[in-house]
C-alpha cells in the first residue's frame, strides 16, 4: 500500500485538539486520551503515535519505523497507512 | 454487603469527577446534583484538590472532569486546573459557560487545559433560558462555545434531552457542528436526583423518544467527518440497563464539594452505605476499602435475575439508585432490565408522566414558584 492511495490523510499529521498520548505508569502503557476516551496501544502504534507531532511527513514516520524494527518498509507503510486512516475515522488526527 | 473482596483484583479506575462545587447560576430542573446542596463554606480547598489530584493519578486515573455546580463559580479554578495537570491527568472541564470569558479560557489553556463540555439547554434560546432559569443564558453558551475553538481546543457541546427539547434533538446536533465541537452528547434525561422529583415534567412519550433515536441516526452520516455523536439512551423505554458507571466501584469515582467519595452521582440516595472522605482517608483506600464502594462492586451481591445471567459482567446489574427510585431496593435488578418483575412498573410510571400536559419545573436549588413555567413542549 502506497500513501498516495489515501488522498484523506494529512501530509503531516497531527494529534486533533483535546487528544494527547500519555505513559501511564500504573498499567505500564501508552495510552491515547481523547474526549471521554482512552484507548490503550501497544508498542508498534504507539510508536506511530509518538511520530504523529506535525513535524513529519507519512513517508519520515515510515522511514523512522522500518529503521526501528528493520522491517520491510512496504509492509509499515502498510501498517502505517492503516492505523492512520483508523485515527482519522476516530476523529483522533487533526484535519 | 458482600463477602470481603480480593483487593488484587480491584482494577485501578480510569476517570475521576470533581465536583468542584454546587454553586451554579442556573437552575436546570435535571440537575445531577443531590437535592441537599452542599454548602459553600464546606468546600475542599485547591490545596486539598491538588492532593486529590496527585493521588488519584498515583491510583491510575488517567482523566479528571472537573464539573460541579458550575467549577467556573471558583475563584480558584486556575490553580484546581493547574494542579490537575501537574498531576498529569487529562482535563476535562464541564461547564455552563457562565462565568467564563476569552481571558480566563485562554489562562486555563495555558494552565493545561486539555477539553471542554458546555452544556446547551434547547435550540431555541428563549426556552434554553427558561430551562435553565437564567436569562441570557444560551447567547453566552454559543458566543463562549465558539471561544473554546477558537482557541484552539477541543469542545464538546451536551445537551440533556427531556420533553420539553426532544422534537429538537437534529436541531442541537446543528448548532453543536455550526459552533465548531467536535463532539456532541445528546444524552437523555437520567432519573436520579432533580431529573427524579421533576420527572412528570421532562419525561417524553415513547413515541417522542423513538423519533427521536431515529432522528440521530438519520442525520448522523451527515456529520461523520467532522462532529462525533454520542448518544446517552433513555432507561425508562429501554429493554436492557446501561453499564452504569461501567459497573459500580469499576471504572470511576466522584468526589463531591466536601471531600466526600462516591462510586456515583447519585450513591448518596442509598440509606446505610457508608461514604469516607478524602479528609479522613487517602484515595487509594477509599477506592479499595471502603465500605460504599464494596457494597456492590463486582457480581457477588447480586440476586436473581442477575445472579445467572450471561450479562452480569456486561451490565454489572444496571443502576443501583434507579433500583432503588424505582424498587425501593438498591439492590434489585435495575428496572428499566425486561427480565425484572418490576420493568412493566417502570414503564407505566413513564408513560403516566409523559402524558401531563403541565411542566411545572421544581428548579434545582431555588425557591418553590407556583406559576407553571411558559415553557412550549413539543
Amino acid at each position: 500500500m502506497h500513501d498516495s492511495e489515501h488522498p484523506n490523510l494529512p501530509e503531516r499529521p497531527r494529534l486533533a485538539p483535546g487528544v494527547r498520548l500519555h505513559f501511564d505508569t500504573t498499567r505500564n502503557a501508552w495510552v491515547l486520551l481523547g474526549p471521554e476516551r482512552v484507548i490503550e496501544t501497544e508498542g508498534p502504534a504507539s510508536e506511530i503515535l509518538r511520530r504523529c507531532d506535525g513535524s513529519r511527513t507519512i513517508a519520515q514516520i515510515v522511514d523512522e519505523l522500518a529503521a526501528l524494527y528493520t522491517a520491510d518498509r512496504a509492509e509499515i507503510a502498510g501498517d502505517v497507512a492503516d492505523m492512520l486512516v483508523e485515527l482519522v475515522a476516530k476523529r483522533m488526527l487533526a484535519a | 454487603m458482600t463477602a470481603p473482596h480480593a483487593r488484587p483484583d480491584v482494577p485501578p479506575p480510569l476517570g475521576l469527577l470533581a465536583e468542584l462545587t454546587h454553586r451554579c447560576p442556573l437552575a436546570c430542573p435535571y440537575c445531577s446534583n443531590p437535592l441537599a446542596l452542599e454548602p459553600h463554606a464546606d468546600e475542599l480547598d485547591a490545596a486539598t484538590w491538588a492532593r486529590v489530584f496527585r493521588e488519584a493519578a498515583a491510583l491510575g486515573v488517567l482523566q479528571v472532569h472537573l464539573s460541579g455546580g458550575e467549577p467556573a463559580s471558583r475563584r480558584d479554578l486556575a490553580e484546581i486546573v493547574a494542579a490537575a495537570h501537574a498531576a498529569g491527568l487529562y482535563t476535562n472541564l464541564i461547564t455552563s459557560a457562565i462565568g467564563l470569558d476569552l481571558a480566563r479560557l485562554r489562562r486555563l489553556q495555558e494552565l493545561g487545559l486539555d477539553h471542554v463540555q458546555v452544556s446547551l439547554q434547547d435550540v431555541d434560546a428563549a426556552n434554553a433560558d427558561t430551562i435553565a432559569d437564567y436569562a441570557g443564558a444560551h447567547a453566552r453558551k454559543l458566543a463562549f462555545a465558539r471561544s473554546v475553538v477558537e482557541c484552539g481546543m477541543a469542545l464538546t457541546v451536551n445537551a440533556v434531552i427531556h420533553r420539553a427539547n426532544i422534537g429538537h434533538v437534529a436541531a442541537l446536533v446543528g448548532v453543536a457542528a455550526s459552533v465548531g465541537a467536535a463532539r456532541v452528547e445528546i444524552a437523555h434525561a437520567q432519573y436520579y436526583g432533580w431529573a427524579l422529583r421533576n420527572r412528570r415534567s421532562l419525561m417524553p412519550t415513547r413515541a417522542q423518544v423513538h423519533q427521536a433515536m431515529q432522528e440521530v441516526e438519520r442525520i448522523r452520516p451527515r456529520y461523520a467527518d467532522h462532529l462525533v455523536i454520542d448518544l446517552v439512551v433513555p432507561d425508562y423505554y429501554a429493554r436492557r440497563p446501561k453499564a452504569c458507571m461501567g459497573g459500580w466501584a469499576r471504572r470511576s469515582l466522584n468526589v463531591t464539594p466536601s471531600g466526600r467519595v462516591l462510586p456515583c452521582h447519585a450513591a448518596e440516595t442509598i440509606p446505610n452505605l457508608e461514604f469516607w472522605s478524602v479528609r479522613d482517608h487517602p484515595l487509594q483506600a477509599i477506592w479499595m476499602e471502603s465500605p460504599a464502594f464494596q457494597s456492590f462492586r463486582g457480581t457477588d451481591w447480586m440476586a436473581e435475575p442477575c445472579r445467572s445471567c450471561a450479562l452480569r459482567e456486561i451490565d454489572f446489574g444496571g443502576c443501583r439508585c434507579q433500583a432503588l427510585a424505582i424498587v425501593g431496593d438498591a439492590g434489585a435488578t435495575d428496572p428499566a432490565c425486561e427480565l425484572s418483575p418490576h420493568h412493566p412498573r417502570m414503564l407505566e410510571l413513564a408513560e403516566q408522566d409523559s402524558t401531563d400536559a403541565d411542566i411545572r419545573y421544581s428548579y434545582r436549588g431555588r425557591p418553590v414558584r407556583a406559576a407553571a413555567t411558559a415553557i412550549q413542549a413539543r
